[in-house]
């Protein structure tokens, strides 16, 4: 066993982990962060995408223990400080940019991590940056909208509709 | 998974040091590696992570004007910061999706060598060197065959020397499913010649189409390519595409390469 220490969502957590326990084991097992979803469990999917200083990682791609040190962000950590959705989830919710809501939590942790870098992107640049996040229910086109008007621009009928 | 050990040394040294022990193996970025290892086709009783190597990670610019990319540089790094680089940066930012990028290393793609992996095509075309823990291997003597490397057991690839060309560019099929390139062609001008690597398409793994390379040495531009073809023979066949359909894509992603190089 192996002794991790990180910060989630600006707390300081620490446990012990065997060598081959996934981040996404910890998260959802250890600290019963259970938002992060896992869907396939063999990195295609993005469900189980959280950020790993400040960059989007598949949780259930990367062991616990490399993330010692770390700081890691979760969909728990998300919500604006009252509680009340942040901006990104309050879109998903007027656009309906989920269906069952299973890819949620990776689609919003993706969103966030594109609008981070890219904060006015195309609906071109959304579509690619999501390649790593399936939608099963295949709700794209609402989910392109929902990150369309998170990031401040006007929602056009998106391709292909 | 089976169970094993986890390491995270902080320097080559001690990862080397670490990898010493019987059946240790190290993990790259893990995008490969940890898929692998649940699905218990690997069984290290040790695993040595070089994520924590500071002295493995980022980019420079040699003495001789090349392009120095550390072995545990992720894509998405090379994707931003290799602009000296463009074919090269292209290629970074076009390997499996975001999350990915943030997590795979240069120098896990080389050591694992997947036959349709980007970034075999990359260090053969632009006669990379690899440097590793111990010795310098030049792409050329490096690559030899489907997952196989010059690599000895326990060593580490700390460094890649690229050679910065002219022009280049590459082009990849995707297959569809996967997004590995089905054929990927890297093309790179020097100014002593033109150098042609070819991934996705050969059961041997990565490979220079010469023939291409005298063409486009003495003429580039497509048009030289017309008439060159590859045999389908010795191609990967699966139901993604035949031999015969990945040889001729070889021609096809050559010329597209050609065309877009800059």
């Amino acid at each position: 066993m192996t002794k991790v220490t990180m910060t989630v969502n600006g707390k300081s957590v620490s446990g012990e982990v065997k060598g081959n326990t996934l981040l996404s084991d910890f998260l959802r097992e250890d600290l019963r962060l259970t938002g992060t979803h896992v869907g396939c469990d063999t990195s295609q999917c993005g469900a189980c995408v959280v950020h790993v200083n400040g960059e989007a990682v598949k949780s259930c791609t990367m062991f616990a223990a490399e993330a010692d040190g770390a700081e890691v962000g979760t969909i728990e950590g998300q919500s604006n400080e009252d509680g009340s959705l942040n901006v990104i989830q309050q879109a998903f919710q007027d656009h309906h940019g989920l269906q069952c809501g299973f890819c949620t939590p990776g689609m919003v942790m993706s969103a966030a991590a594109l609008l981070k870098d890219n904060p006015k992107p195309s609906e071109a640049e959304i579509r690619d940056y999501l390649e790593g996040n399936i939608c099963r229910c295949t709700g794209y086109h609402n989910i392109v909208k929902a990150i369309m008007a998170a990031s401040g621009q006007d929602v056009p009928a998106v391709a292909a509709e | 998974m089976y169970s094993f050990d986890i390491q995270r040394p902080s320097t080559v040294a001690d990862a080397v040091a670490a990898l010493a022990t019987d059946e240790a193996q190290p993990l790259g970025g893990g995008q490969t590696l940890i898929p692998t290892l649940k699905q218990r086709l690997a069984a290290p009783s040790v695993l040595v992570s070089l994520s924590g190597i500071a002295e493995m990670k980022g980019i420079c610019t040699g003495d001789d004007g090349s392009l120095c990319i550390g072995g545990g540089t992720t894509h998405a790094t090379v994707a931003a910061e290799a602009g000296a680089y463009l074919g090269l940066a292209s290629l970074a930012g076009n390997i499996g999706d975001p999350a990915v990028r943030n997590r795979g290393t240069i120098g896990g793609s080389l050591a694992n060598n997947d036959p349709s992996a980007c970034y075999p095509a990359a260090a053969l075309a632009s006669g990379a060197t690899i440097v590793t823990n111990s010795r310098e291997i030049a792409a050329d003597d490096y690559f030899q065959g489907m997952f196989a490397t010059a690599l000895e057991e326990g060593e580490i690839v700390t460094e890649v020397r690229f050679p910065v060309p002219e022009k280049s560019a590459y082009m990849k099929f995707e297959q569809p499913a996967s997004r590995f390139a089905l054929v990927g062609v890297f093309v790179a001008k020097y100014a002593d010649g033109v150098r042609v690597a070819v991934t996705g398409a050969s059961e041997e793994g990565v490979f220079r189409w010469s023939e291409a390379e005298a063409a486009l040495s003495s003429n580039f531009s497509a048009d030289a390519l017309e008439g060159l073809s590859v045999s389908g023979d010795g191609m990967i066949s699966d139901l993604h595409g035949s031999g015969a359909y990945r040889a001729h894509l070889v021609g096809v992603m050559t010329k597209r390469a050609v065309v877009a190089a800059r």
